[in-house]
């Protein structure tokens, strides 16, 4: 198993503790061929309990996903072992498909075909609102 | 091109020009009477309002234009399932411009993102209905003379009262405006719109239980019902109706040049005895409605053609 450490792949760390299954699922890791840790509650200094997602390849990947979960993740990509590059997601403007809108009154209930988007509403309080009726997010 | 989905779709002075242009067509319709000749406007209205749907189809009527359309979703391909998007695409075809009701929110904007004419929202689901607030402000100015300067009363069901939303969200644009806003406390404003509109914009305003004890200060009351499924438990309800419907005694105390508006239809939120009170202006706010909706053909139109 790839705990330690991974060769070639990605290392998604500072994630909200209870947050990284959420993560595997938003990233559709489980369509993954290559080895996935995920850990659970680590511990860190920064956040007190941390969950870490390791990924053995390197992902062709639209990384703002993580900042709609947390603008804090932090994305290490490893090269033969060493950490070359670290980036942090940005806040998308727009979630396309990503979540879906829970409000049953939306008309993304009653036609099936329609993309679920979100629009970043606010930054400051990271929220993101359905551009059809406007309801809040609510995390999967 | 251009679409009213919401009533933040327009600029102030865009309203502005709008309630001119009604007031205009009030004190001369003759000039308007061919305005729109030759084009159609299609209502679809995937659930019944019979008010909504007559004020839509006069307006263009009385532009010189015609109309087609449904007045329920049991006609036609849509009860087959056709998507809005579909339905939209095809009556474009016959269609120079659309309004369209539908029971589910964000409906107008689906239409509007699939449409090569204008789109109206004629009201989807308890979200916007933006020609009610236009009609709500062109009320104000046309009894009121101003929009500037005016303390306006809410009554009634001010949680899921999407009237009274709109309405304070537009006249937030206009100084020295004042709120009251009387309700249950089961029935209080949104938190959105007491942050994100009224403490942010440094709106002065006051919260109360009680219509008795605020209507002298009123010069507008907007009375909305309290319906009875809002309540946790009966006897909530049967204590609190009566506090919220407007009768001749409680009438007694405003101003007499206060005016009394509601989104309509009433129940029993507004004694008949008070109907010919000439500060009732619910009725004469229907005809109203009509105007800034033909204001509004006119314009979507124009800027459809250049
Ligand atoms: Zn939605």
């Amino acid at each position: 198993m790839i705990i330690g450490s991974i060769v070639n792949g990605i290392v998604i760390d500072h994630i909200p503790a209870g947050r990284g299954m959420e993560l595997y699922k938003l990233m559709k890791l489980n369509e993954l061929k290559c080895e996935i840790a995920l850990i659970e509650n680590a511990k860190s200094e920064k956040l007190g309990k941390k969950d870490i997602l390791k990924i053995g390849e390197m992902l062709p990947f639209d990384y703002s996903i993580l900042g709609y979960v947390d603008s804090r993740i932090t994305i290490n990509f490893i090269e033969n072992g060493k950490r070359v590059r670290k980036e942090h997601p940005s806040m998308p403007e727009i979630l396309s498909d990503i979540i879906k809108c829970k409000n049953p009154r939306c008309i993304t209930t009653t036609e099936q075909e329609l993309p679920h988007k979100f629009r970043l509403s606010d930054r400051e309080s990271l929220s993101y609102r359905c551009v059809y009726c406007e309801s809040k997010a609510q995390s999967n | 091109m251009r679409h009213l989905i919401d009533i933040s779709d327009l600029t102030r002075d865009e309203t502005n020009e709008l309630i001119e242009t009604a007031s205009d067509i009030i004190v001369n319709p003759d000039n308007y009477t061919n305005k729109c000749s030759r084009k159609k406007i299609a209502t679809l209205f995937y659930e019944p309002s019979t008010r909504t749907r007559l004020s839509f189809e006069s307006a263009m009527l009385d532009l010189g234009g015609s109309v087609i359309g449904f007045s329920s979703a049991q006609y036609s391909s849509v009860s087959k399932g056709e998507s809005v998007a579909d339905t939209v695409r095809t009556v474009s075809c016959f269609a120079d411009i659309i309004a369209i009701r539908h029971p589910k929110e964000g409906a107008a904007l689906v239409a509007a993102m699939n449409s090569p004419v204008p789109v109206i929202n004629a009201g989807d689901g308890g979200h916007n209905h933006p020609t009610q607030t236009l009609t709500d402000l062109l009320t104000i100015v046309r009894e009121k003379g101003r929009l500037t300067d005016l303390t306006i009363g809410c009554c009634g069901d001010l949680k899921f009262g999407r009237t009274v939303h709109s309405l304070i969200t537009a006249m937030a644009r206009y100084s020295g405006v004042r709120f009251v806003l009387i309700s249950p406390d089961e029935l209080v404003i949104p938190e959105y719109l007491r942050n994100g509109v009224l403490k942010r914009e440094n709106i002065p305003y006051v919260e109360t239980r009680s219509l008795d004890e605020s209507i002298a200060e009123l010069d507008i009351l907007y009375m909305t019902r309290v319906q009875k499924e809002r309540f946790f438990n009966e006897a909530d309800y049967v204590r609190l109706k009566d506090s919220y419907i407007l009768t001749p005694d409680k009438l007694a105390h405003a101003k007499s040049d206060m005016r009394i508006l509601h989104p309509l239809p009433r129940v029993n939120e507004i004694s008949t005895a008070i109907d010919y009170d000439p500060r009732a202006a619910y009725f004469r706010q229907v005809r109203y409605g009509k105007f800034i909706r033909m204001a509004l053909i006119l314009k979507l139109l124009e800027e459809a053609e250049e």
